[in-house]
């Protein structure tokens, strides 16, 4: 069974915990600028969206890449990059649709999510419930049952 | 480790900068942020110098903390000489500026001089430029912010910049970051428009590392656990600071009318359920709350202005989001100046954010200014033909703009309440410390409170002690001066981690150390912390009788040493500072002139 990061924004505070962890997780230093998941601001601060990686079932990136550096972790279903087999040439930055694979011009690599191995530092960071790992399947179970819970609680319902 | 060990030193007059190391005999003893800006302060400039001169050091610093994993890691200081109260001036901020300037690689950035031009700063990493500030000089902190991601094609640039208000020396202009974060008392926005300096922009990516990275984490785990759990932290998250407001009213502590009663009849409109409510029409004040860099307990406010309210029904820019009512501008322009309206106070406060202004510091003035028209000192012919009275909300609309833009009676605003009181012949009227509004604790009613503002290095203050429990459980002078002695250290050490002086209903010295000792080299205690705190506290001291103050400055406004309580828990009662001053000197180990002993200063090594 794999898991997927479920985020939902209505709970982020833009606290930033979740990418200081990430890039402790792969950095070994607290560097907001080498993370992997991103906090957007909207509306003068009122709104904040974590973004990162969704991890295409046909990854775009993945097929884009000319020297087969991306591959899949059976494991955890994440799209990895081997930094020993990516030459930099950023064709995968142009083919994901979304902006969640990224050049780093201080490794000369391309860095993504990597799910951290099972085991996502943004999740265990986040203090309020924003971003969670739950069963890829079935993401979209606890609005389910929130919208369960409404429709029961309604009069007639 | 937890240190970048750089400072970044900028000579305006000269138009250079240079970074050196951080001198770690200092780190070592100071700590950070408040402590260890207060030595470079100390060892950078002359303490008798005007504060709006050029002479004038401005430090913005961090904290070995500042930057990291552990729980608020956003906060940073300004610490200037003050030039609404001639003192030391420490003024903290959250938002994620203090974590970019870390992360840029400096653990302090001192400016020094003054720019024959507008200018700002813009720091990416090593690459540090004094840049031309003509095309946002004359605008707010919004217009600068906006125009400068924009210009540097960086919307991850973080800024920190003055107002109109701050470019015009209005003495408690403040500097603002991230939109709605304020470096706020004291006037450290005016020491910064004094240098023609408009803001800093930073962008930062060389990240903090710490010296036991596992060590750190498991201790951030746990102290980030316990704070989660705590219910202090919880109230914050779910209504903020304006909490304490129903409290205040209840114990007769809420300064109100320019501090004439105690007591606010129109808190129920203003308090924080008031906030959360939605009205009839579907109209809510509180959007949401936020956190600042780092921050588990999140206890920002985000609101809106009812779109029907006077203020903005013609004016759509202002009907955005932005940063909402805490306890302190809900006591200055609803308390103090008897206004009950919440959408009149949340746009001031909106003009607070946008020209860079103390809402304290201007809600007490104002309320000064609203005592004299009422006695007829000052007419209409003095306020622009503005009826200041008590309770008129668009007055306070109207005198936060002209004072933001510096405009009409807004320039006598802008002198804040000691000068405006002294201008008209009424300085009784004023009710400051050192020249500093009150922030909203009646003295009367909480009187180790008093005891604290009359002690606090950058005057009238409630962030630099806590003496709350002992107040609310006796309402006397008895018993107060070494609590307050004690959590004034306890703060200034709190002040120099990068932390956030809000984590403490869950976390004592202890929970900071185990932190502190595993990010920084050495052996960082709880012990050797309240030693860096009373060390900062001593040096803060020094400095302050260097500028010449002395012990007749520790002292309260007449209203409440002689005029007693109308009601509430201290009904009849005045502050009883003479009994609490010399305990306190003693307990600070300070002659009965309030100037610490060679024996105290060799103690700590100051």
């Amino acid at each position: 069974m794999h898991k997927a990061l479920l985020i939902d924004p209505h709970k982020c505070t833009s606290c930033m915990q979740c990418e200081l962890a990430c890039s402790f997780e792969h950095t070994g230093a607290f560097n907001p600028a080498r993370s992997r998941i991103k906090i957007f601001e909207f509306e003068h601060g009122a709104r904040s969206i974590p973004y990162t990686c969704t991890q295409c079932e046909e990854a775009w990136c993945l097929h884009a890449c000319p020297v087969e550096a991306i591959t899949v972790n059976l494991a955890t279903g994440a799209k990895e990059v081997d930094a020993n087999v990516c030459v930099g040439c950023k064709v995968c930055t142009i083919a994901c649709p979304f902006g969640t694979i990224n050049y780093s011009a201080d490794t000369g690599k391309v860095v993504k999510c990597d799910l951290c191995g099972g085991n996502p530092q943004c999740a265990e960071a986040c203090p309020t419930g924003a971003i969670t790992y739950v069963d890829a399947s079935w993401t979209g179970l606890a609005r389910m049952q929130a919208s369960a819970v409404a429709a029961h609680g309604q009069p007639g319902a | 480790m937890g240190w970048q060990r750089r400072v970044l030193r900028v000579d305006l007059t000269a138009g250079t900068s240079a970074v050196e190391p951080l001198n770690m005999e200092w780190a070592n003893a100071y700590l950070g942020e408040r402590g260890l800006a207060s030595k470079y302060l100390m060892e950078s400039m002359d303490p008798k110098v005007d504060a709006l001169s050029p002479e004038n050091a401005l430090i913005f610093a961090t904290g070995p903390l500042t930057g990291t994993m552990a729980s608020t890691s956003g906060r940073y200081a300004v610490v200037t000489k003050g030039p609404l109260t001639g003192a030391i001036a420490c003024s903290n901020s959250g938002g994620k500026f203090g974590a970019e300037l870390k992360f840029a690689g400096y653990d302090l950035l001192i400016v020094h001089g003054r720019s024959e031009r507008p200018v700002y700063l813009h720091i990416a990493d090593d690459e540090v430029v004094i840049a031309d500030a003509a095309p946002v000089w004359g605008t707010s902190c919004w217009n600068t912010e906006e125009w400068l991601k924009a210009h540097h094609q960086d919307p991850l640039l973080k800024v920190a910049s003055i107002g109109v208000a701050g470019e015009s020396l209005v003495r408690y202009a403040c500097v603002v970051n991230d939109l709605h974060r304020a470096a706020g008392r004291s006037g450290v926005g005016a020491v910064m428009g004094s240098k023609q300096l408009k803001a800093v922009a930073v962008r930062g990516t060389k990240g903090v590392t710490v010296e036991d990275p596992k060590r750190f984490m498991s201790a951030v785990a746990q102290t980030k656990a316990k704070l989660w759990d705590d219910p202090g932290r919880r109230g914050l998250e779910k209504y903020g600071t304006n909490a304490m407001i129903d409290n205040m009213h209840g114990f007769g502590g809420l300064p109100t009318r320019n501090s004439q009663q105690v007591q606010f009849e129109g808190t129920t409109k203003i308090n924080a359920r008031a906030m959360r409510a939605t009205g009839e029409d579907g109209h809510r004040n509180l959007v949401t709350n936020k956190a600042c860099f780092g921050c588990t307990i999140a206890c920002g406010r985000i609101a809106k202005i009812n779109p029907t309210h006077f203020t903005i029904v013609n004016r759509k820019e202002y009907r955005h989001a932005s940063g909402g009512l805490e306890y302190e501008t809900a006591f200055a322009f609803g308390a103090e100046c008897g206004i009950d309206d919440i959408d009149a106070l949340t746009f001031a406060n909106f003009i607070m954010n946008e020209q860079g202004m103390d809402p304290i510091s201007f809600g007490g003035t104002l309320a000064a200014a609203m005592e004299l028209y009422e006695m007829g000192v000052i007419t209409d012919a003095d306020t622009d033909g503005v009826p200041l009275e008590f309770g008129n909300a668009e007055a306070l609309t109207i005198m936060a703009e002209k004072t933001g833009r510096f405009e009409g009676f807004g320039r006598v605003l802008g002198l804040g309440s000691k000068r405006l009181a002294e201008k008209y012949g009424r300085p009784e009227v004023s009710i400051t410390i050192k020249g500093q509004e009150i922030p909203g604790y009646d003295a009367r009613a909480l009187q180790g409170m008093g005891l604290g503002y009359a002690t606090s290095p950058r005057g009238a203050c409630h962030m630099k002690h806590d003496v709350f429990e002992e107040d609310m459980d006796d309402v006397s002078g008895n018993g107060k001066a070494k609590p307050c002695k004690d959590s004034q250290d306890r703060i200034a050490a709190v002040d120099s981690t990068g932390l956030c002086w809000f984590t403490t209903s869950a976390w004592g010295l202890e929970e900071f150390a185990v932190q502190v000792d595993a990010a920084c080299e050495g052996e960082w205690t709880a012990a050797r912390l309240t030693e860096v705190g009373e060390r900062t506290f001593n040096l803060e001291r020094r400095f302050n009788l260097a500028a010449g103050l002395t012990s007749a400055d520790d002292t309260l406004p007449k209203r409440f040493l002689r005029t007693p309580a109308p009601s509430g828990t201290a009904e009849g009662k005045v502050n009883e500072l003479s009994v609490m001053l010399p305990a306190y000197y003693r307990e600070r180990g300070w002659t009965s002139d309030g100037v610490p002993t060679n024996e105290t200063l060799s103690r700590l090594r100051v």
